[in-house]
């Protein structure tokens, strides 16, 4: 699967699409998702909560493994996918659909600290080995 | 790094977009896209796995028989002919130096087959016992490939690819073997699920594979091998046993023959301690997957998951623990999941046979 042009990336794989609203909607990446293998439970962050950038802030568990989700930017939480509950599988199959929170950033500048896709797609190279 | 051992089967796995881990040093598929597929697939129709990593032993000579009543706790003069016996080797403290089958063959020799994990350590551990024995002639059979097909369907399948398979083998009883040309095909498995365990040459394993492929078997990696061990409640050497943790504290005390005054290696020290733990089975309340080595708490005191995972067939977490001896099904218990205390259910192994969830929910 190439790596979407229109979204950033975290080199902790998670992806993040800017909204008009304003907002950003964070999920994992094909890559992240390849790693894990067949996911079977996903804990958003709480709609509420304060995050900092780089701060854990959720789980997606596969059959294989945990794997922490990280805040991309600092910001609060403004909304969980709560759709992914009852089909965690959604991670596997649409990787860039599934999304899993929505961050109202506090300080947009973070945002240009993030990767672009091919950034990412060399840090994912990287991760092979 | 060293290289990684590969079986015979390792360019095929790869041709059908295996992802290869390396296991024990051996390159090894752990899945071919998607592990759950895989474990539905074993469970509902027929699966195969690739164990030729796994090591056969054959054991001959005139003293062979008295050499494996003393190396084993199982005892192989229950055997007869195309018997199979599941057994652990054990160290003098009564450890576990790894669990085993050990067939009868129709010749009257036996063929032992240990783990991957272990193999060099188990093969010096019987050389080192034979050492003085001249009646015992073990020999590492790193020519066989083993092939598993498990599943409801796995017997049929088989006998469609390999038609001159199905007359001998489609009377054997289960835990038995029979021998096909010059092959070993038993009724054993490590899913929970009928089948076979074919041991083939090595130069047999890429043709066998592809016709057993051909009849519609679907190839399956350890991934799902491991979810399936799990829910039929069979242990995995190294997570729920190892040299230091004794039969009796693993769920295998039906495995120790114990009625005969026959002296096996570790009978001593078993009989002579007191279990530390009891080994039972875990099922999660909540929302989250159990691991191995998270802390369990219960009314008796604390205790500690050895295997744990992901059930396909419950789509909820299950586990095998080491609990405090005061452990029965039925008890309540929290299991430390990422710094939270999760609800769960004791209950007795296994969760799963015959592609029905068969442990008690209550």
């Amino acid at each position: 699967m190439t790596t979407p042009n229109d979204l950033q990336y975290t080199p902790t794989h998670e992806w993040i699409r800017q909204e008009s609203d304003g907002t950003v909607t964070i999920g994992i990446t094909d890559h992240a998702q390849q790693q894990l293998g067949d996911v079977v439970f996903v804990e958003p962050p709480a709609p509420g909560r304060q995050v900092k950038k780089g701060e854990e802030c959720g789980v997606v568990e596969s059959v294989k493994a945990a794997a922490d989700i990280y805040a991309p930017l600092s910001g609060e939480i403004v909304a969980a996918n709560g759709e992914l509950a009852d089909a965690p599988e959604k991670i596997n199959q649409d990787p860039y659909g599934a999304w899993m929170f929505r961050i109202r950033p506090s300080d947009p500048a973070e945002l240009t600290g993030l990767l672009d896709a091919a950034g990412y797609d060399k840090v994912a190279a990287e991760d092979q080995h | 790094m060293s290289e990684l051992k590969s079986t015979p089967l390792n360019a095929v796995h790869r041709e059908l977009g295996a992802r290869m881990v390396d296991f024990a040093g051996w390159s090894m598929p752990l899945h071919y896209g998607s592990q759950v597929d895989e474990h539905h697939r074993v469970r509902r129709e027929a699966g195969m796995f690739d164990v030729s990593h796994m090591l056969g032993i054959d054991v001959k000579g005139a003293g062979a028989r008295e050499f494996l009543r003393r190396v084993l706790a199982n005892d192989v003069a229950r055997l007869v002919a195309g018997k199979a016996l599941y057994s652990c080797m054990l160290n003098e403290r009564g450890g576990v130096i790894d669990d085993l089958i050990v067939y009868a063959m129709p010749d009257g020799t036996y063929r032992v087959i240990v783990n991957a994990g272990t193999a060099e350590k188990d093969t010096a551990w019987l050389q080192r016992q034979a050492r003085d024995d001249a009646g015992v002639e073990l020999t590492p059979r790193r020519d066989l490939a083993i092939i598993a097909v498990q599943g409801p369907q796995a017997r049929e399948k088989l006998w469609a690819a390999w038609p001159e398979a199905r007359a001998v083998t489609e009377p054997l009883a289960a835990f038995t073997a029979a021998v096909v040309g010059d092959s070993l095909v038993a009724r054993t498995g490590y899913t929970g699920e009928d089948g076979f365990e074919t041991m083939v040459p090595a130069a047999r394993a890429e043709p066998l594979w592809r016709a057993l492929l051909a009849a519609g078997i679907a190839p399956a990696g350890l991934a799902a091998r491991d979810t399936l061990r799990l829910e039929a409640g069979m242990n995995l050497y190294g997570q729920d046993m190892d040299e230091n943790v004794t039969p009796f504290e693993c769920g295998l005390a039906w495995t120790v023959e114990t009625r005969t005054p026959r002296d096996f290696i570790g009978r001593g020290a078993l009989e002579a301690a007191k279990p530390r733990y009891t080994f039972l089975g875990l099922v999660l309340g909540e929302r989250g997957v159990m691991r191995s080595h998270q802390r369990v708490r219960l009314a008796g005191g604390e205790g500690e998951i050895t295997s744990g995972g992901f059930s396909p067939t419950m789509n909820r977490s299950i586990a095998l623990a080491r609990l405090p001896v005061s452990a029965a099904p039925g008890a309540h218990a929290e299991v430390s999941i990422r710094d939270k205390w999760l609800e769960a259910r004791v209950v007795k192994p296994p969760f799963v046979r015959n592609g029905k969830i068969i442990v008690k929910d209550s």
